[in-house]
Parts: C-alpha cells; sequence; structure tokens
C-alpha cells in the first residue's frame, strides 16, 4: 500500500473514483461521530431565542456567552466542580499507591499465592459494579458514610485497582531488573534503586493509568446518585447535571454549556494522549 | 465508565524474572506489599457481594433498613421474583436489548474498522480522533445530548426528518412512544460503543500481514471471500473478545436508561438493572431488589461460560 508507483492517468482517475466510496463511508461516519458534540457545544453558544426557534441553523446567527455565564453561576456549580476534582484525585492517588506496591511485589519478587493473587485481581475486573449498588448504601449507611464523599472515594479506588494494578505490573515488568541491580551494587538500597531507576521509566504507564482512571471516576453516575442522598452539597458534577431539568427549568442552553464545561476535562485529556491510547491497545490489545 | 476498561495490559508481557535476591517464603515484604489491595478488595468488594447475598434471602425493606432486624426467609424473594410476570418480562427485554445493541455494534464496527484501514493517512487521522472524541465522552454528557437532539419541539433531529419530507415527525414525542424510546437508547448505546470497538478491530486488523491480502488476491478471491477466510479468522481472538466485553456493558446498561427515560414510558426500557434499582430504592424492597441484582449477576455469567466454552471449544487446537 505504500509503494508508491507511477501510474497512467487513466489509472490514476480509475483509482479515485473507485475510493469515492469509501471516503464518502469515511465522511459519514465523521459526520455521525462529531455531530452530536458539535450540536452541544453549538447550542450552548447560541442565544436562546434562536434555541427555541422552529428553524434551528447548523451554525448560529449570533454568539452567545451568557450560557455559560448562567451555568457557572448556577447554585453549586463550583462546589460540585470542587467535589468531583477532590473525589477524582482521591481515588486515583489512592489507586496508585496501593496498586504500585503491588505491582511491584508481582513484577518483581517470587512468593507463595503470586498466581493466585493476579487471578483474583483478574476476576475483580470484572467485578458487577452495578449490581453491587444496594449492599454499598446499606454498608455506608450502617457505618455513617452515606452522603459522605470519602465513600465516593473509597467506591472509585475499588472500581480502579485491578485495572490500574494489571496495567502498571505489565508496565514495571517491561523494565530489566539489570538496571536496578546494577543501581544496587553501585551502592543503592532496593528502594532508592527502584526511585532512581525504574520510576522515572514507570512514568509512562504511570500516566496512562491514572488518566483512565480519572475519566472513570470524573464520570461515575450511579454511586455518586445513589450515595448523596440528603447531603446536597456533596453533589458531583455528573449527578447535577443529570439533574439540570429542575436546576434550570427548560433552559438547554445553559443545560448545553454546562455539559460542554463538564465532557471538557475528558475530551482534552483523551485528544491529548489519543496516540497512547490508541497505541497501547495496537500493542497490548492484540498480543497477550 | 465502560469507555475505560482496559482490553489487556498495555505491554505485551515479557518472562517475569524476580529478583534473585528474593526467595519464595524468604520474605514478608510482598506480602506487606500486597496486603492494602488484598484488604480492598476484601472489604469494598467482596463484603458488598456477599452482603447482596445475604438480604437477599432475608426480609428486608424500610423497616429492617431503619432497626436492623431482617429475618431470614430463605428462598421467598426469589420464589416472589420468578412468579412476577412482569420480571420476566424484564429478563426477555434485556436479552432483546442485548443482543440488538451486541449486533448493531459489532456489524458497524467492523466496518468502520475495515474502511479504516482502507484510507489513506489524514483520512485515518480524521476518522480516528473523531471515534476517540466520541469514546471520550462522558456518559450523562451524551445521554443530556441526545435528549436535547431528539426533543420534540426544539430538537434537530424532527427538524430535519421534517424537513425531508417526513410531515408525520413535526413536534414527534420520542420519549413518550415504547418503541420510539426504546430505539433512541439503543442508538445512543450504539453511538458510545462503536468508537471502542472499532479501534480495537482496527488495531487488530493493523496486525495482518499485507503479503496474506496479496496472495488470496492472486488466487483470485473476491473482497468478502477475502474477509471471510482470511481476515477474520486472524482478527477471531479479538473479534471474541470485543462481543464479551459489549455483552457484558449492555446486559448492565443503566446510566444511559436511568437519566434518560427512567425505565419508561411505561416499562419500555427497563431492562434488569434498572428494574433492581426500581425495585429496591423506589419501592423499598432492598430483598427483591438484591435478589433481582444476584439474578442478573447469574444470567451475565451464564451467558460469558456459554461465550468461553464455545471460545475454547473454537480455539482448541491452539491451547
Amino acid at each position: 500500500m505504500t509503494v508508491t508507483v507511477p501510474v497512467p492517468r487513466r489509472a490514476a482517475v480509475r483509482g479515485a473514483v473507485r475510493r469515492l466510496p469509501l471516503q464518502a463511508a469515511a465522511a459519514l461516519t465523521v459526520l455521525i461521530c462529531l455531530l452530536p458534540v458539535y450540536w452541544m457545544v453549538v447550542t450552548a453558544f447560541t442565544p436562546s431565542r434562536d434555541i427555541q426557534s422552529y428553524d434551528p441553523r447548523l451554525v448560529p446567527a449570533t454568539w452567545t456567552l451568557d450560557h455559560f455565564r448562567h451555568a457557572v453561576r448556577a447554585e453549586g456549580f463550583a462546589l460540585f466542580w470542587r467535589n468531583s476534582v477532590l473525589v477524582t484525585l482521591g481515588a486515583v492517588l489512592l489507586s496508585l499507591v496501593v496498586a504500585l506496591g503491588a505491582a511491584y511485589a508481582v513484577a518483581r519478587m517470587r512468593w507463595r499465592g503470586r498466581r493466585q493473587f493476579m487471578l483474583a485481581v483478574f476476576t475483580a475486573q470484572m467485578a458487577p459494579w452495578e449490581s453491587l449498588v444496594i449492599p454499598v448504601y446499606i454498608i455506608s449507611r450502617d457505618t455513617g458514610m452515606l452522603d459522605r464523599l470519602p465513600t465516593l472515594t473509597l467506591v472509585y479506588f475499588m472500581i480502579t485497582l485491578p485495572f490500574t494494578l494489571v496495567v502498571l505490573r505489565s508496565f514495571i515488568a517491561g523494565i530489566p531488573p539489570e538496571l536496578e541491580e546494577a543501581a544496587q551494587v553501585d551502592g543503592c538500597t532496593r528502594l532508592g534503586a527502584f526511585r532512581r531507576v525504574a520510576f522515572p521509566l514507570l512514568a509512562p504507564g504511570l500516566m496512562a493509568t491514572s488518566l483512565f482512571g480519572f475519566i472513570t471516576a470524573w464520570n461515575e453516575f450511579t454511586y455518586a446518585n445513589f450515595l448523596i442522598i440528603k447531603q446536597q452539597d456533596s453533589r458531583t458534577l455528573p449527578v447535577w447535571l443529570a439533574s439540570f431539568q429542575s436546576t434550570f427549568g427548560t433552559d438547554w442552553g445553559a443545560t448545553m454549556a454546562a455539559a460542554t464545561l463538564f465532557a471538557l476535562p475528558a475530551l482534552i485529556i483523551f485528544v491529548v494522549l489519543q496516540r497512547h491510547v490508541t497505541s497501547g491497545l495496537a500493542s497490548g490489545g492484540v498480543k497477550g | 465508565m465502560r469507555s475505560t476498561r482496559p482490553v489487556r495490559p498495555v505491554r505485551p508481557r515479557p518472562p517475569v524474572r524476580p529478583a534473585s535476591s528474593v526467595r519464595p517464603g524468604a520474605s514478608p515484604w510482598p506480602y506487606v506489599l500486597i496486603a492494602p489491595a488484598i484488604l480492598s478488595m476484601l472489604y469494598l468488594l467482596l463484603y458488598p457481594l456477599a452482603r447482596a447475598v445475604v438480604i437477599s434471602f432475608q426480609d428486608f425493606r424500610l423497616r429492617q433498613l431503619i432497626l436492623g432486624d431482617a429475618d431470614f426467609v430463605g428462598l421467598r424473594n426469589y420464589r416472589t421474583l420468578l412468579s412476577d410476570p412482569r420480571f420476566w418480562e424484564v429478563v426477555r427485554r434485556t436479552f432483546w436489548f442485548m443482543s440488538v445493541n451486541v449486533v448493531a455494534i459489532m456489524v458497524l464496527s467492523t466496518l468502520v474498522a475495515l474502511m479504516t484501514e482502507r484510507l489513506g493517512r489524514t483520512g485515518r487521522t480524521i476518522v480516528l480522533s473523531s471515534l476517540v472524541l466520541v469514546w471520550a465522552m462522558p456518559v450523562v454528557a451524551a445521554t443530556t445530548v441526545f435528549q436535547w437532539l431528539f426533543h420534540s419541539e426544539f430538537g434537530i433531529v424532527n427538524e430535519t426528518l421534517t424537513g425531508l419530507g417526513f410531515a408525520s415527525f413535526e413536534g414527534y414525542p420520542w420519549f413518550a412512544h415504547p418503541g420510539a424510546a426504546f430505539a433512541i437508547v439503543v442508538v445512543l448505546i450504539v453511538w458510545q460503543s462503536v468508537p471502542f470497538a472499532a479501534i480495537t478491530l482496527y488495531s487488530a486488523l493493523t496486525t495482518v500481514p499485507g503479503e496474506l491480502y496479496e496472495s488470496a488476491r492472486l488466487d483470485g478471491a473476491g473482497a468478502a471471500r477475502v474477509f471471510r477466510s482470511v481476515t477474520f479468522p486472524l482478527i477471531r481472538p479479538i473479534f471474541m473478545l470485543v462481543i464479551s466485553l459489549e455483552v457484558i456493558w449492555t446486559f448492565k446498561a443503566f446510566v444511559q436508561i436511568w437519566v434518560m427515560t427512567r425505565g419508561g414510558p411505561g416499562d419500555a426500557t427497563t431492562i434488569l438493572p434498572v428494574y433492581a434499582v426500581q425495585t429496591a430504592l423506589a419501592n423499598q424492597r432492598y430483598d427483591l431488589g438484591s435478589a433481582a441484582s444476584i439474578v442478573t449477576v447469574l444470567l451475565m455469567s451464564g451467558v460469558l461460560v456459554l461465550y468461553f466454552r464455545q471460545l475454547l471449544r473454537q480455539e482448541g487446537e491452539n491451547l
């Protein structure tokens, strides 16, 4: 496919015609993918009178920032944003610390029960989280943890832990132990050798796993919705967004502005990271 | 949440070479290092799971929730559940919902993956970028956007359909009609799921050696034949993996339905997870809700066991 051979003109034209359906299909795919996202952003910038019109335009005639102002000033927006950030960062940091230790033990040490431990982690990765809302609700209530942000942090930590452990383990296993052994010979302790030699090499793995964890926790709705009930101040952004109808009435502009502001961090992170995401899948998804 | 589950470890794993200084059983360190992970799995995962099983065998309603004096009632909750015609309707709908979604997702994502592979470099980058963008779209945000797209009065879908000459879509209330609401939930879930499946299948396709295609074409095979005899057998493991992940995900689809329709109109979009939450939290029948959750988990594992047996039989020669 990459070999370029000079082609006669007519063959080139015929080739272009043959590629037409393919390119049309590609254009259609891109259109279907982007239209909802585009429509969300555009509605967020469209004045209300144009939104409530029976003749919607693909490009708004006039643009406005009113909806963003409205959404940002809506009651609790800043608070819910802060809650989401706290819960997300807490869960990601906790699972990184816990997973890093365990991943090191699995990748670098030999001990009885290692395989059983990894099997348990793989099984935990398939945990039916959606079915555990009721017991988690009851346990939180019994321990006085209902309506509190640390509860969400713990749940999200548990949801992201198995994945973080599995990925970090393969990253650590990919770093030759000889590097650390050499550092130990040069007088480093085992921990020092890991910190100075392996840890910097582990940076991409840590980044990838923490971003996956970030997106999982940032988007989680079910637990946030059913574990935070009375204490409205502890709500997170997805729940707030889902309850927009009572918050904004039928203000679709403000709703779409809020949706845009909520989606933005995830979209930016994914787009910045997309090369790693796809190449990671390409190398890891197929083999193994 | 569904978008971020990994398929496999990000790197192929080289053989584990444990540092020679630690012999089996010689050091407490590995156990110290895994202790936090073990303890959190026990308390945060296994304990709730056990609790769900226990509650499903108890008489557990609002009173028991407050006073904590639940009695064991044996299989009564399961009997109540299994003799309820509404429950069976929900089970049927769940399987129907899962099959429609999974078939649509697999067909579309295979087509998108095949298309992406044939595109030039620029086109491929554009398609992959827009897929990643959809993949990154938070579930609640996407659901809200779909409510807006299908809004009866000001939604762009009705506007476009009316503009194309389908006058009956003028002000069509999508969420008031059972079939239409079901269809929108399916469209939303397919839209959200195709990117992950297509990108995974595409990366599987890129590993198929080009010479195989050339020799197949030299032998005079058409496009369909090449796919059936060359491409598909090589990507089958990944294809099966994606199917099983999509089965799990659509079987427990909850957020999209809850935010968009709460299972309505009537029961039109009520599938098992929605039914469990409705029963438990809206009717305060925590016992029945837990039983429904356990049944969901069992059915899902049943589907997966069937699939894994099939997989083992097919791949038997390679194992």
